[in-house]
């Protein structure tokens, strides 16, 4: 609760702000300010909280629901987001998904430079020895998604590392395969170079 | 066998005799126990040739692999590019793309490291096992074109001098040896094969479907691809 | 054409000079003749008896080119190369057959008759094939001739031959044919597929038939064939034999069939 607290000045001026930066038509403007107290003014993320704009519409979607309906667990999003999401109804999601993904998306670029090429070959060409798939099947050429599959493309480097090692353990199991088996595969060292690849891709 | 010693005291000529037959036992034993080793150790070669192709884990843990990609049970799955089914396909078949990956006859970024990574038993291994799955198709796309789909794959189209995929492919898309299993494999997986064939395959065995897609235009690749994915 | 209307210009000259009527058409050929051209000729009268037929020879010679005698004025070039190519991609590259998920015959080597009597019976459906009833149902009669003259001048490897120990077996009942167990005599099928299963005229060619193509043929023969027993057909001839013959005689004739070039 207590970076809540601490942000509530602020939240009131970003309050003003965004009254005035949300489109009429999306939604009531109660629900995306209280996204921004954690998400950051541009939903561009503000850590631990992950980027939101431009991030899928039917990923941001199921999200929603997924933390509605407690499937997704990990400590931050038990913490943080179950009750903020337990306020918000399916057709409020849809619209938040909506807006969320129209927002062009700024890199974070905040990885590890020199990490970047080996984290690029996993990305791209995968480890067959190993089993490990390469990414790029799924998440696309620039890590850009489709469909359900998130945009992994200039996320922060600390949440990928910490979202990579959770489908290790075990959190988020009940959401869609096959990634709790692909992550659960990777090194430490791998997802460092995984993450701070991802951070740079635009 | 066994290796009997008559009790007598040493000295006697029942002892003599019981050295005799000591030595003959022995050479009996000697001799089974040769052809035993001999039997076990060509066993335990063949076995151990089997053992170094891969374990059983290894081949559980291949699999896992693959369906992280192909689905949970080789149904296929709509990442950023389709990935096709490979559920109930032809052993000849799944065998020769992975090795077509492998010698370039079949160009794909992500499949051929892939192929380069599997052994020849490895991948008639994973041909047997993804035969045997039998999940119901993914979903079919385009309904309302899958009518007109069943009309070219069952008769062809004469007109355009297109044959009836059914000649080849079976009239329930199973296909046979070599000719690959059409029935629930994902629409847009069809769509992008049919329409880039001659860029993504350049070997001697599906160089017969050369003339076919040439002469199939859009919309009809499109039906054809609609029909097949509904298939069961 | 020239050459031809010059010496027949020559000739009406000699026309009225009897004798050397012969001298002048040799002369005409070779080109030495008077000066008298062609036009002046064609203005006299024997020159307008000499027009009809000219211009009919010309009309029907005209078009005739380096074609074979496939290819007949209603059946165009690009229009038949079209269509073989389009009946190799099931039938083979050179015709010589393709195992698809139904074994698919070979025409390299066909007797002309035959192929057409069967694309016929297939668009009449006297023998049932949906998929060839589609093939067959958009060719014209003249591109059905085409076709038989192509595949006819084709000549490609058997395909595959079927299981190599029968092929002696087969070997004797094409040679001499069978006694059926139900009495009466089957004779040799060479009496009319000819000595070396070359076919004649509508009986077709078997040598070098796919293997399990015969088997299905003959073992089926009255599901696909004769389909109208009213019409005459001649595949009406094969429907005792195949049915006398038994599975083990099939499997043999169809091994040794396949077997020939």
């Amino acid at each position: 609760m207590k970076p809540i607290m601490k942000l509530t000045r602020l939240n009131i001026a970003i309050l003003a702000i965004i009254s005035f930066a949300v489109p009429a038509w999306a939604i009531d403007v109660e629900t995306p300010k209280r996204c921004t107290v954690c998400h950051s003014a541009s939903f561009q993320g503000l850590q631990p909280a992950p980027r939101l704009a431009g991030q899928r519409y039917q990923y941001l979607f199921n999200q929603l629901s997924d933390l509605g309906l407690h499937r997704r667990d990990d400590p931050n999003a038990k913490l943080f987001m179950w009750p903020v999401v337990a306020t918000v109804n399916p057709q409020t999601a849809r619209e938040l998904a909506l807006y969320l993904s129209s927002i062009p998306p700024v890199a974070a670029e905040d990885g590890d430079a020199e990490l970047v090429a080996s984290g690029r070959e996993i990305y791209q060409e995968g480890m067959p020895e190993a089993n490990v798939v390469a990414c790029v099947a799924c998440h696309g050429p620039n890590a850009e998604g489709v469909g359900e599959i998130p945009r992994l493309g200039g996320l922060a480097y600390p949440y990928l590392v910490r979202r990579l090692s959770q489908w290790g353990h075990l959190y988020n199991y009940a959401t869609r395969p096959p990634m709790p088996h692909i992550a659960s595969n990777l090194s430490p060292n791998q997802i460092k170079a995984l993450a701070s690849y991802l951070s740079f891709v635009k | 066998m066994v290796l009997s010693f008559p009790s007598a005291p040493a000295g006697t000529p029942r002892e003599g005799c019981r050295r005799r037959i000591v030595k003959a036992s022995g050479l009996r034993l000697a001799l089974q126990l040769a052809i035993a080793v001999v039997v076990f150790a060509t066993a335990a070669g063949g076995a151990a040739t089997k053992a170094l192709a891969f374990s059983s884990h290894e081949l559980a843990a291949k699999i896992a692999y693959c369906q992280d990609c192909h689905g949970p049970a080789g149904q296929g799955y709509r990442g950023f590019y389709p990935m096709p089914r490979l559920a109930g396909q032809q052993v000849e078949y799944f065998e020769d793309q992975l090795r077509a990956f492998v010698e370039g006859r079949r160009l794909n970024s992500i499949m051929s490291p892939v192929a380069r990574s599997l052994s020849p038993a490895m991948m008639t291994a994973l041909a047997t096992d993804f035969r045997a799955f039998n999940p119901r198709p993914l979903g079919g796309d385009r309904r309302e074109l899958a009518a007109m789909g069943e009309k070219i794959f069952q008769d062809g189209v004469p007109e355009q001098n297109v044959p009836a995929c059914a000649a080849c492919h079976g009239p329930e898309a199973t296909g046979i040896k070599q000719i690959p299993r059409l029935s629930g494999q994902l629409y847009l997986y069809m769509v992008k094969t049919l329409t880039n064939f001659r860029k993504d395959r350049k070997e001697h065995l599906s160089d017969v479907m050369y003339p076919v897609v040439e002469s199939l235009n859009k919309r009809q690749i499109e039906a054809v691809a609609a029909y097949v994915s509904s298939l069961r | 054409m020239m050459k031809v209307a010059r010496a027949f210009s020559a000739h009406s000259r000699a026309s009225r000079n009897p004798a050397g009527k012969a001298k002048s058409w040799v002369g005409a050929f070779a080109g030495t003749s008077g000066s008298q051209g062609w036009l002046d000729f064609m203005g006299t009268r024997s020159g307008i008896q000499l027009a009809l037929p000219l211009a009919m020879l010309v009309i029907v010679f005209g078009g005739a080119g380096r074609t074979s005698a496939a290819e007949t004025a209603a059946v165009s070039k690009p229009e038949l190369e079209a269509k073989i190519k389009y009946c190799e991609i099931c039938h083979g590259h050179s015709a010589e057959g393709f195992e698809g998920y139904y074994p698919i015959p070979r025409l390299a080597g066909q007797t002309p008759d035959f192929i057409k009597y069967s694309l016929q019976a297939f668009a009449e459906r006297t023998r049932t094939n949906n998929i060839m009833f589609h093939v067959a149902r958009v060719l014209s009669p003249d591109m059905m001739a085409a076709l038989g003259a192509h595949f006819h001048d084709l000549n490609a490897k058997p395909l595959g031959a079927g299981p190599t120990d029968l092929v002696a077996a087969g070997k004797e009942i094409f040679e001499t044919g069978v006694e059926p167990r139900g009495g009466g005599r089957i004779k040799s099928c060479s009496s009319c597929h000819g000595d070396n299963a070359e076919g004649n005229q509508d009986f077709p060619r078997l040598a070098g038939q796919l293997d399990d193509y015969i088997v299905d043929k003959l073992t089926n023969w009255s599901k696909e064939f004769g389909q109208h027993p009213s019409k005459m057909d001649v595949s009406r001839i094969m429907q005792p034999i195949a049915e006398a013959l038994t599975e083990a005689q099939i499997k043999a004739v169809a091994a040794y069939l396949s077997s020939l070039q």
